[in-house]
């Protein structure tokens, strides 16, 4: 377990920030304790500074995870973030996709959005900006790109991509081993 | 209406057209057809008797048929129908001249009749039955069949007959029945053949004497209904005996049980038998027989249950030795069943209220688990898959039994505090104590097994746990990678007794090595927990032990065991139902406070088999314990935790621990044990320490860990 690397952080954040923008700050400086990031085998970790002080007695083959793993870096170093920073990034998240209840089952299998699973969608949205996907009843159901801007999706037609899939919750059960 | 008597003198038309096929006239007897036109019959001497004492008889039952009332079944008859009966008996003496000469016939026929089946004789030999004898007072046939033929009652009047409507037809049986001789009585109550055949021949007898206006078609449909009353009272009367056979339960004798293993098993003879057996022991004074020993009968109900419930012997003699008889096939019979499926609401994203809600709307019929538990919610049925709703997967809830809400409701962690949960795959526990610690604190999540340990990452962060370290250790080597903690689960792994039902091969693959084994491994473990435990902690110093098993030999001496060895004492659980532990178990005798701990099964709690016991340390002092490997603890400790505020405790009372073990009264060697009052079995208590590390500084040296070594330390090279 260590501290990222100073690229290893821009990296990390510049992705953290697609989704969160500046509130990145807000995950650092919590009035409830210092939390950090830690790297262990390739995978970034948000935990509070002393359980990670903990953390640091169990060896490195023992330790399994700690806190919160957000995601973990490729062998060509670029960050993937994982569904399991879910928790952290939707009360932040900017940018925003309501999914119908029809739609829901299908992203939750990892499809894309169609115009048709499309609720609602925050003002403003850039294209290929970052976004949180919410069901009507304001459960997070996972990240995503946005495929087109907010006024480009009300003019295709329902058949289009409004928002290519990222994550979703239910790799918990579709892909349990890719978590650790 | 009917079809018309067929004139003789019409030829049979013969060939291969349609007009000869049709149905033949029927066949009169030879006697009918000769009694139409015949003069009265010459009578021999015999029959001259014969017929005196039948009517002799006839008189003698009137007078005396109203004390008779023999008959189960009554059905109401009339005086009324019973006098002018007594009338036609002197007319019958007229017509009996004309039975008699058949009586010789019917006497035949009646043996026949008594050898065959009663429904398969009607319709052949209805018109031969009609003929047949009636009654005499006379005791019985003159064949060899005399000692047990009894002879059928008086010939009804054909008067009678023709007033009766087709529902005194019944009435007519059970007044031959009255009126007949008490032959007839007996009768009744000893042959049936015999019965029909004498009802039948009263029947058919009087409606010949009058004037045919029966057709035989009437007359056959009337004895059938007759035989059905016969019937029912006989088979009341079966019915009667057979309990009476069944009361008295005899053990199967050497050739009956040979003959039965060869034999594939016959499972609802064995379920009889087997409920026999246990009414026989449970009033074994007076049910006995043959002055067997209740051993034999024990030993049969034994391999029977095996048998019936696929068990092997050892296990279904230990459940026996566990719970008295009547308790042991209700443990049986719920052992093959599944428990409800149960989940808890996770509080850190949602409430039990909200969450019945949403469930209920997508199609879910649930309801609260009990007064127990505030997060529990039994899942009755559910229009989708439980495990994978949009609640599951945003973490509002998971799949627990509900007898793991208990240890972790008997730890009760309170917040700000340091937990360990030694063996804590798949995460159900982990999670439920990081709930109701309300994500702070530190929660330590251990468990060996690699695989295993990677769902419970998934719980972890599907639920929204925060403050977890998640490691794989082997739990009897903890506390060299940490100690001090306030509060410690251990869920220990066990043989599993108590889930028979989630997982039915253990009935046959658990033995008496199996047991030791497993009771071996929670010995150390548990040492280990309380190692790992600070007593000074402020506001904890406790240690639950729990198992998924009902033997006791994991349980209650694994408790007993540690009482011994370490300074920690029972406490209760705060579990305000299940039934308390075994102080005394057959011959042995365990420390009188185990009254404390719970134990919960699934044919009184309709959970699974489950036992859970808290205790409290109330010093760091290890009994028995040499110094030397005391201080190399204390120096591993307090060197990995330098400047923790939480560490505080554990730092102050490393001095303590020294100064302790100083003024011990005397520095006893590691082979003086404490051994059990009464050793058990095979193996003794004697085990490896725990702590057999010599002030080693590094972390996780584990000896006995599974997965992988090697790739791990070559990666570390790379890496690092």
């Amino acid at each position: 377990m260590r501290p990222l690397t100073e690229d290893e952080t821009r990296t990390f954040f510049e992705k953290l920030s697609k989704y969160i923008g500046e509130n990145i700050r807000l995950l650092i400086d919590r009035p409830d304790g210092t939390y950090c990031f830690r790297l262990h085998k390739d995978r970034v970790y948000y935990v509070s500074e002393h359980i990670m002080k903990r953390a640091a007695n169990v060896s490195r083959e023992n330790l399994i995870s700690m806190g919160t793993c957000f995601g973990k870096f490729t062998k060509t170093g670029k960050f993937r973030l994982h569904i399991t920073a879910l928790d952290f990034l939707a009360p932040y998240a900017k940018y925003k996709i309501w999914v119908k209840p029809g739609a829901e089952q299908t992203f939750l299998y990892g499809n894309h959005i169609l115009k048709s699973g499309l609720g609602r969608i925050t003002e403003s949205t850039s294209q290929y900006q970052g976004v949180v996907v919410y069901s009507m009843s304001d459960i997070p159901l996972g990240f995503g790109v946005a495929a087109k801007s907010t006024q480009e999706c009300r003019r295709t037609d329902p058949m289009s991509i409004v928002c290519f899939h990222q994550a979703d919750i239910g790799e918990y059960i579709r892909a349990e081993d890719t978590l650790t | 209406m009917g079809r018309k008597r067929p004139d003789p003198s019409e030829a049979q038309k013969k060939g291969p057209g349609r007009k000869a096929r049709k149905q033949k006239p029927p066949q009169m007897p030879r006697q009918l057809l000769q009694q139409e036109g015949g003069s009265p019959k010459i009578l021999s001497s015999r029959q001259k008797q014969r017929l005196a004492k039948r009517t002799q008889k006839a008189v003698n039952k009137a007078t005396a048929k109203e004390s008779q009332k023999k008959v189960p079944v009554t059905l109401g008859l009339t005086q009324g129908q019973k006098r002018p009966r007594t009338g036609s008996v002197s007319d019958s003496d007229e017509e009996s001249i004309s039975e008699e000469e058949e009586e010789d016939v019917e006497e035949d026929e009646d043996v026949e009749e008594e050898e065959e089946q009663e429904e398969e004789e009607e319709e052949e030999g209805e018109d031969e039955e009609d003929e047949e004898e009636s009654e005499e007072e006379e005791e019985g046939f003159t064949d060899e069949n005399k000692s047990w033929l009894r002879l059928a009652g008086k010939k009804k009047k054909l008067d009678l007959d023709d007033e009766s409507s087709d529902d005194d037809l019944p009435a007519d049986e059970f007044l031959d029945e009255d009126e007949g001789s008490e032959g007839e009585e007996e009768e009744d109550e000893d042959s049936d053949n015999s019965d029909d055949s004498s009802d039948d021949d009263d029947d058919d007898g009087e409606e010949q004497e009058g004037d045919e206006a029966l057709l035989p078609i009437e007359k056959a449909s009337k004895k059938l209904r007759k035989k059905q009353q016969r019937e029912e009272i006989l088979a009341e009367e079966e019915l009667r005996t057979n309990i009476a056979e069944a009361e008295t339960f005899v053990l199967p004798s050497g050739q009956e049980i040979e003959k039965e293993s060869v034999q594939p098993p016959d499972l609802t003879m064995i379920h009889l038998r087997i409920q026999e057996n246990m009414a026989v022991l449970k009033d074994f004074i007076n049910k006995r027989k043959d002055d067997r020993p209740r051993k034999e009968y024990v030993h049969l109900l034994q391999k029977d249950l095996c048998l019936y419930y696929s068990y092997n012997d050892y296990l279904m003699e230990k459940i026996m030795q566990l719970f008295p008889l009547a308790e042991v096939i209700e443990f049986l019979e719920a052992c093959e069943v599944d428990r409800p499926v149960t989940i808890r609401t996770n509080t850190l994203k949602t409430r039990r209220r909200d969450l019945a809600q949403a469930l209920i709307n997508r199609g879910v019929n649930l309801d609260p688990v009990g007064k127990w538990s505030k997060v529990g919610l039994v899942v009755y049925d559910s229009a989708v898959p439980i495990g994978a709703t949009p609640e599951y997967l945003a973490g509002h809830y998971i799949l627990q039994g509900a007898a793991s809400f208990l240890p972790v409701m008997a730890l009760a962690p309170q917040e700000k505090e340091k937990v360990l949960d030694m063996c804590s795959a798949p995460g159900g526990k982990t999670t439920y104590i990081a709930q109701l610690m309300k994500n702070t604190g530190m929660l330590f999540a251990n468990d060996v097994n690699k695989d295993r340990v990677k769902a419970i990452v998934g719980n972890l962060h599907r639920l929204g746990v925060t403050n977890t370290v998640l490691c794989c250790h082997d739990g009897r080597h903890f506390p060299k990678v940490i100690g001090g903690f306030d509060r410690v689960l251990l869920d220990a792994p066990c043989t599993g007794t108590g889930v028979i039902s989630k997982d039915p091969s253990i009935k046959t693959n658990k033995d008496d090595a199996d047991i030791k084994r497993h009771a071996h491994l929670q010995k150390e473990l548990i040492l280990a927990a309380i190692d790992s435990c600070d007593a000074k902690s402020p506001s904890g110093g406790y240690i639950v032990y729990c198992t998924c098993s009902v033997m006791i030999e994991e349980n209650e001496w694994v408790i007993d065991y540690a009482l011994k060895k370490r300074n920690v004492k029972l406490v209760p659980t705060g579990l305000d139902f299940g039934k308390e532990g075994f102080t005394k178990f057959r011959e042995f005798r365990l420390h009188q406070t185990m009254k404390l701990t719970r134990r919960f099964y699934p044919h009184t709690h309709n959970m699974e088999g489950f036992f859970v016991a808290k205790l409290k340390k109330f010093s760091n002092a290890i009994p028995g314990q040499e110094p030397n490997a005391k201080e190399g603890e204390e120096n591993s400790e307090t060197s990995e935790t330098p400047t923790e505020p939480s560490t505080e405790a554990s730092a102050s009372s490393s001095p303590e621990k020294r100064s302790a073990q100083t003024t011990s009264p005397t520095t006893k060697s590691k082979k003086n044990r404490l051994f059990w009052k009464n050793k058990k079995s095979g193996k003794s208590p004697d085990l490896p320490k725990a702590k057999t590390f010599k002030g080693q500084q590094k972390a996780g040296a584990g000896k006995r860990r599974k997965g992988k070594q090697n790739t791990g330390n070559k990666k570390k090279q790379k890496k690092e």
